[in-house]
């Protein structure tokens, strides 16, 4: 490392830099270190932490390979790379029109045909987490907010708020209605944020849902539109786990409550997508931000400029999605191969005697431990979770982390692992459980 | 499709409605003009060259044979696919330890090994544009400024003002001296902000200069060295073009001048690098912040989430940096490739009269038209400039979009074309310049009254008697035209 040259006065850095808004100091983060440190290995380290606390799909690699057997001198640039030059220079930041093309086919077929998208309303971002970043740096002036309902994914906070100045009203939902947003909720955090004289500029929502693994009804996104319309607002959808619902029929887009609405009050809303979760690339950094709004388009195409897809990730991925046979196949395993994943935990646990919340949908579950609990606090909440960690040697993340108003809930994912290992995580459970009621 | 607009359409931000992503600005209106009328030498040859994009298409064929030696490169071919989960999954934002090590070996090689840069200071940003961004998100807050010698890369603005509320503030530099930066100029640039409250946080400087071309010696960088030590303030410096360097004096890093001095200040000192310019890959977005403080790296590595390199990108980039023997043939190829490059659009250019700032990196000259204007004001070069694109047809950037203090001065990308594209945009300029010759009452068509389009040759017919100054094989004569005026 660097010599550190002593007296030499330091030079401050930013406030952003300063503030902990990037929230790396959270439970949420805590557990992944503690994973990193001892990360459990089927063969090699067996009494590991297990992983449950990172919602990543690796259930259908095996077909994503295969696609790309067949597709591969098309996907590295043609036999003696001749197309190497044009897509190592591209940077264009419409982005490429075939994958643009071939984004909205699969987001097309995720909806079943419900929803039509023009891929000249298709803004490229690296990750999802740009494109909420971005979204927020469109809507919303420093100072102002966004009202998310929680539970909530815990990177919004720093993705959201940290470099933007935005701030998050949370839209306060609990188990008493299965955590569903009403329409009492959102007015008052609507409320809420105007007494402390803060400026609302939209509501964010995730759809299906992160963490509770919940498509939201027709019926409450047309509520949660008719509110932002009452109150002139945005509506964003982050529909990242999209193609992850269980049963397609029970996946409704705010992309199709606008269509049969003809689109009216439609320039208030951008739905934000990502390949992170449903083909499990994450690594390749392929966001986008879907807007009806012809502004957001085009200023969120100019602010992409800070954060491309790679032109090389770009051509693979229109090569793999434009072949559309493959697109449909893939949809349709994947959600048999993660329903069955979903079905073996929600009975595993059951079986330990605990309960999840009815899911439909993602990468995890929400696992109800609050009968658990000491005291109905989340520093009860937080002890478990150490317990969880440090004698289950499982890594789960705890509802407060998520913002969650009730203690005792827990995201716990499922999609990360082997089966085999799903099942010695299930065992473990259990023998918790059992230690506990002797 | 379109949407029906209802009366009622939520504002957008302060950001998202100013004109902070600088697309206004001249630079990009001639991109603009080719995008209407591109040049292509079968289909289009009488379309606009683009002459505005400082792109390096000169080794690709390099680069296309490694690929084809090199299959496992790729996790898309059958000898690379079993590679393909870990990457597609890896989403770490340290970044892969063997893209981190090779592009810490590759910064060390383009400085001719004469100094060490450690894998771990390395974090990774959406190209260099990102990471401009970055680290001024990290240093300034809004309404802090950084200074910037004039003239300079038009994308700063947008790239370290418009989102981060930062601003920019100009260290004024002159051809009186090759627009070197003075320790006068930067005090006094410096002295301006204090007066106006404005604070500053730190000096960005391009070195090998963009629009310049040429690069800061020693001195000049010991001077920028003990300036932001005095004032204590950051120096962040773009060495994007740091493998352009095509011939003498070579390139020296402000990596050196920290290792050869321990009495400054580390804390302070901040690369940005990227592989569009050295390497010729801007659309792989591969961008680099190597920082000298820790904090920085800390934040930064956190920020990086916004603007993370492809895996698949990153994966790709380890294998083709660490293979030593083609970096090496590489790098010794792009420069030769871009020396001769230069030389031949340069004698070119002065061949009939142009002359250039003299240069020895970068993809692009600095172009004197000075002598061109009645008037050395902006407007006239805006004239000029018109009449370049229109009948000329070539897309250069005029001086006024980098910020430059004197009217005239046009930037001339060299190496994103082919010999035949380089030949005919010299034959054009060949051609425009002896249309508008000295011949008594010719008037140009779209003549300006701020422009003298008439070119001070003694002898034109001298200029058609001139052998082809292209061909490889014939030495460039000694043209008795070569007094341009200034």
């Amino acid at each position: 490392m660097a010599i550190e040259i002593e007296a030499a006065p330091s030079v401050q850095l930013s406030r952003v830099a300063d503030s902990e808004t990037h929230g790396e100091n959270l439970a949420y983060f805590a557990g992944w270190k503690a994973y990193d440190e001892d990360p459990y290995n089927e063969a090699s380290n067996p009494s590991g932490v297990i992983q449950m606390g990172l919602a990543e799909n690796q259930v259908s690699f095996d077909l994503l390979e295969e696609c790309l057997e067949k597709h591969s001198e098309a996907s590295t640039w043609g036999k003696g790379a001749p197309g190497f030059r044009e897509n190592a220079l591209f940077q264009d930041y419409h982005g490429l029109l075939t994958f643009r093309k071939a984004i909205v086919s699969f987001m097309e077929e995720i909806r079943c045909g419900g929803a039509k998208f023009d891929p000249e309303r298709v803004v490229l971002t690296a990750g999802a987490t740009a494109a909420n970043e971005l979204l927020t740096f469109i809507l919303a002036d420093p100072g102002d907010a966004l009202l998310v309902p929680t539970p909530y994914y815990p990177g919004f906070d720093r993705d959201l708020r940290w470099r933007t100045g935005v701030k998050i009203v949370p839209i306060v939902c609990d188990s008493s209605n299965n955590f569903q947003i009403t329409t009492e909720a959102l007015e008052a955090a609507y409320e809420l944020a105007e007494s402390m004289n803060i400026r609302v500029r939209g509501v964010l929502i995730t759809n299906p849902s992160n963490p509770l693994g919940v498509t939201i009804s027709r019926s409450v996104l047309e509520d949660i539109l008719d509110f932002a319309t009452r109150k002139n607002i945005h509506l964003v959808s982050d529909e990242i786990y999209s193609g992850s619902v269980f049963s397609s029929s029970e996946f409704v887009s705010v992309a199709e409550v606008l269509e049969a609405r003809e689109y009216r009050a439609s320039e208030r809303v951008h739905i934000v997508y990502s390949l992170s979760k449903d083909l499990g690339l994450p690594g390749f950094r392929v966001g986008t931000i879907y807007s009806y709004n012809d502004k957001v388009v085009t200023t969120a195409r100019r602010m992409s400029s800070f954060t491309l897809i790679s032109s090389q990730t770009q051509h693979l991925l229109a090569c793999m999605l434009s072949d559309k046979k493959f697109a449909k196949n893939y949809i349709e395993i994947n959600r048999t191969r993660l329903r069955k994943r979903y079905e073996r935990i929600i009975d595993g646990l059951r079986s330990a005697g605990i309960e999840c919340l009815k899911g439909n949908a993602g990468l995890f579950c929400w696992m109800n431990l609050s009968p658990l609990l000491e005291k109905p606090t989340r520093e009860s909440e937080l002890d478990l979770w150490r317990t969880m960690l440090q004698e289950v040697k499982l890594n789960i993340s705890p509802g407060s982390s998520c913002h969650c108003s009730e203690p005792g809930w827990f995201r716990v994912c499922f999609a990360n692992m082997s089966e085999h290992t799903l099942e010695v995580a299930l065992e473990r459970i259990h023998k918790y459980m059992e230690q506990r009621r002797t | 499709m379109s949407y029906i607009s209802s009366n009622r359409t939520p504002l957008l931000s302060k950001i998202a409605t100013n004109d902070g992503h600088a697309e206004k600005s001249p630079y990009f209106d001639g991109w603009k003009a080719y995008d209407k009328n591109p040049f292509h030498p079968t289909q289009n040859p009488n379309g606009v060259i683009q002459m505005g994009l400082a792109e390096n298409q000169l080794c690709f064929d390099l680069v296309q044979e490694w690929l084809v030696n090199n299959p496992k490169a790729s996790i898309c071919t059958e000898e690379g696919v079993d590679k393909f989960r870990d990457i597609a999954i890896f989403q770490d934002y340290h970044g892969l330890p063997e893209f981190r090590n090779a592009v810490a070996k590759f910064m060390g090689r383009v400085r001719g090994d004469k100094v060490r840069f450690e894998p771990d200071r390395i974090v990774m940003s959406g190209g260099a544009t990102g990471a401009l961004e970055l680290i001024t998100f990290c240093l300034a807050d809004p309404g802090d400024a950084f200074l910037v010698p004039t003239p300079y890369y038009p994308g700063f603005d947008r790239d370290l003002c418009w989102r981060t509320g930062a601003r920019l503030l100009p260290v004024v530099c002159h051809s009186s001296n090759n627009f070197k930066v003075t320790r006068k100029a930067l005090e006094d640039a410096y002295a301006k902000a204090v007066e106006a409250n404005i604070r500053v946080k730190g000096l960005l400087i391009t070195n090998p200069s963009n629009p310049l071309g040429t690069i800061l010696d020693r001195d000049t960088l010991k001077e920028l060295m003990s300036f932001i030590n005095e004032k204590n303030i950051h120096l962040v410096c773009d060495e994007i073009y740091a493998a352009t360097v095509f011939r003498q004096p070579n390139f020296v890093s402000i990596a050196e001048i920290i290792e050869e001095d321990q009495e400054y200040n580390r804390n302070l000192v901040h690369i940005v690098y990227s592989l569009s310019k050295d390497m010729g890959f801007p659309g792989f977005r591969v961008g680099i912040v190597y920082s000298y403080n820790n904090a920085m790296v800390e934040c930064g590595r956190k920020m990086s989430s916004f603007g993370l390199v492809s895996s698949q990108t990153q994966y790709l980039i380890a294998s083709m940096l660490s293979d030593d023997q083609f970096i090496g043939k590489f790098l010794l190829e792009s420069s030769g490739r871009l020396a001769t490059r230069h030389k031949d659009f340069t004698d070119g250019l002065r061949q009939v009269g142009i002359k250039c700032l003299n240069s020895n990196a970068g993809l692009f000259l600095w172009m004197d038209l000075r002598g061109l204007l009645r008037e050395s004001t902006v407007e006239a070069e805006a004239a000029l400039w018109r009449v370049i694109i229109n009948d000329v047809k070539l897309n250069v950037s005029p001086g006024s979009s980098f910020h430059c203090s004197e009217p005239g001065w046009f930037r001339v990308c060299i190496a994103n074309m082919n010999e035949e594209t380089m030949k005919v945009a010299l034959t054009r300029i060949r051609e425009f310049v002896l249309r508008n010759g000295d011949k008594p009452g010719r008037k140009e068509k779209s003549c300006q009254s701020n422009l003298r389009l008439n070119f001070p040759f003694r002898r034109m017919e001298d200029v058609m008697r001139t052998p082809c100054i292209m061909s490889p094989h014939s030495p460039i004569p000694q043209s008795p035209l070569v007094q341009a005026r200034t």
